[in-house]
């Protein structure tokens, strides 16, 4: 059987997230994989032509509407869905763009959806985190009509560059809703890695104890060229913005080096980093759960050692 | 009336360490604690204070399950909900099921807001809202973390990768709640007596005409792989030695 996968872009209206490359890779699992990847924009060229270079993707398809200069899910899970019949799957990112998008498609579609998809077993089974992540939950669908996804970003390689898929524009006839309006986005702008496909990330929790405090990390942060994340008591407390929260209510990541810094570990914020390569904990009680996944531990007052630290470099 | 319909499910407790049946068929739920999913704790706390702001007249909270889910909306009814609907349902209930039930529930009761929670924490699909909302032919606002009623529409901040966004979208709507939304009451003795007499009916998922169906069958469920246990260092300097050793510096 071959697997025919429309994969929803995510993007920024100019570039494109790094969570579709993710994405294809997920799809190459399936056999004899035919994926295309559809760009919902405003103007979609510059987007298209960067998906377009991912090795595996076999089609780009604009959809090209000023209704999608932002990603609203009401006005383009419609679009989306009319451009579906032709495939087996519908995947898209497990970010807050593709959760809260997919599940609106898939509803649209009758179709079931396997959230957050760590491993393609068959067309028709997937493996998945539940119960943040201490359960692995192996599900199989029935066959009939499609299966719509979100894919794990962390469980996935990017898929590589040096593609040269062909881009056509689609065209739908769908009445687009008005009842969602954008108004705006604020992000804290920062120079330092995206957090989700950094290398290495620093983390701080509750122990930092001020915005202030958080800056010792930015320091170390800036020297490794790292990103800097949090645990939710310390975006809680207001030490750090909610865009930092690492954990099975912030972000899934899995970085080559996660230094964990005055943060318990708790289990749901353990379920954000299991993929990390290594991790390294800082803690001033020897007997903080973190421990127990930490690869390197140092038992201190981070206050001390982070400057230490830092020095050392 | 103004109405506002919180979806309410029982899931086992936040802080329970989970175990896998050695079977593989699920996880130990004998003798273990069970809640309202935090989230929808969070969405009712909203709809409360809504009301009390006089943006709405009356909270019903909503519950698609067992018989023991009862417990959860008398809980509910503790924390100030005014009235409880429990739909009878076996097995597991999924994202389209549950979805499909609430709907039903919603062109009954005619709400002007639907406040779900964004995930529930035992099979962390996060789909029933946008699901709702899809088949309603309605707005979703996810993930928010601010909300303001007026004329008609909602204002609501929501908690996105890149930062926060602001939507704006027309009622009735469906919104899930994260976790900075607010933070729930606590439930008082006097209020638990009270809820005892508050309105809870029963109904079924046949008499609703909705068809309970698993599309995503259960295979097995297996512990999470555990990392090895790691070494510790005495200070900075062996730290950043060890580091250095992995390469990673
Ligand atoms: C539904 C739900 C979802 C959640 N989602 C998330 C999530 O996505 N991410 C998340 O992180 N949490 C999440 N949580 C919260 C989680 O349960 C914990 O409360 C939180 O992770 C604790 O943060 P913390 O480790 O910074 O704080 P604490 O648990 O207070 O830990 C602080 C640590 O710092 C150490 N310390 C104190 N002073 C020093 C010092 N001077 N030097 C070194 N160490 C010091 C202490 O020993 C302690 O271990 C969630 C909770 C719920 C209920
Ligand atoms: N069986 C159910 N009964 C009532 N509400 C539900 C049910 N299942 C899901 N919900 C609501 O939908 C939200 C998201 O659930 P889920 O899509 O399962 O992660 C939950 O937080 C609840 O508010």
């Amino acid at each position: 059987m071959t697997a025919k996968i429309l994969i929803i872009a995510e993007h920024d209206g100019s570039k494109l997230n790094p969570s579709t490359a993710r994405c294809v890779t997920c799809a190459c699992a399936l056999p004899e994989a035919q994926i295309t990847v559809v760009v919902c924009a405003a103007e979609a060229a510059a987007v298209a032509a960067q998906v377009a270079q991912l090795a595996g993707v076999g089609r780009v398809l604009t959809l090209e509407h000023p209704a999608n200069a932002h990603a609203l899910a009401a006005v383009q899970a419609p679009q989306v869905v009319a451009i579906a019949a032709p495939f087996t799957h519908v995947l898209g990112p497990s970010t807050t763009f593709g959760k809260d998008l997919m599940a609106r498609v898939a509803a649209l579609l009758d179709a079931p959806q396997v959230s957050d998809i760590m491993a393609i077993e068959s067309p028709t089974r997937f493996r998945r985190p539940v119960y943040a992540g201490n359960a692995i939950l192996t599900v199989e669908a029935s066959g009939e009509g499609k299966v719509v996804g979100t894919v794990r970003t962390a469980s996935f390689e990017a898929a590589a560059g040096g593609g040269s898929a062909p881009i056509e524009k689609a065209a739908v006839e769908v009445a687009l809703p008005t009842h969602t309006r954008f108004v705006s986005v604020s992000a804290a702008r920062s120079d330092r890695p995206d957090l989700q496909s950094a290398a290495r990330v620093i983390s701080g929790g509750r122990a930092l104890g001020s915005a202030e405090g958080f800056k010792l990390l930015y320091s170390l942060a800036d020297k490794l060229g790292a990103a800097v994340g949090a645990s939710r008591a310390a975006v809680d407390a207001g030490y750090a913005p909610n865009e930092m929260q690492v954990g099975q209510t912030g972000k899934i990541i899995a970085p080559e080096l996660y230094v964990a810094i005055g943060i318990s570990g708790a289990i749901q914020h353990l379920t954000g980093i299991k993929d990390a390569r290594t991790i390294v904990a800082i803690n001033k009680d020897s007997e903080a759960p973190i421990f127990e996944v930490a690869d390197i531990g140092l038992v201190g007052d981070l206050f001390q050692i982070v400057p230490e630290i830092e020095r050392l470099l | 009336m103004k109405r506002i319909l919180v979806g309410i499910k029982r899931v086992v407790d936040y802080n329970v360490r989970i175990r896998v049946k050695p079977d593989g068929s699920g996880v130990v739920t004998d003798g273990v604690k069970m809640s309202i999913n935090p989230f929808d704790e969070i969405a009712l706390e909203e709809a409360l204070r809504i009301k009390e702001r006089g943006g709405a007249e009356e909270v019903v909270v909503a519950t698609i399950g067992p018989a023991e889910t009862q417990q959860q909306l008398r809980t509910a009814l503790a924390m100030g909900a005014d009235r409880a609907l429990h739909v009878q349902a076996d097995g597991i209930v999924e994202p389209l099921v549950a979805a499909r039930a609430l709907l039903k529930l919603v062109e009954r009761e005619q709400p002007l807001l639907v406040i779900l929670g964004k995930q529930a924490i035992d099979d962390d699909n996060g789909q029933t809202g946008q699901v709702l909302a899809a088949l309603w032919n309605r707005p979703q606002a996810t993930y928010a973390s601010k909300l303001e009623l007026k004329d008609g529409t909602a204002r609501v901040t929501r908690e996105v990768d890149a930062g926060l966004e602001t939507l704006e979208v027309d009622l009735p709507a469906v919104i899930t709640t994260d976790l900075r939304l607010n933070e729930p009451r606590y439930v008082k003795l006097p209020d638990i007596m009270k809820a005892k007499k508050k309105p809870l009916e029963t109904l079924t998922l046949s008499a609703l005409g909705v068809q309970q169906r698993q599309q995503l069958k259960v295979v097995r469920f297996e512990p999470p792989p555990q990392r090895q246990k790691g070494i510790k260092v005495r200070d900075a300097a062996e730290l950043v030695d060890a580091l250095k050793k992995k390469g990673l510096l």
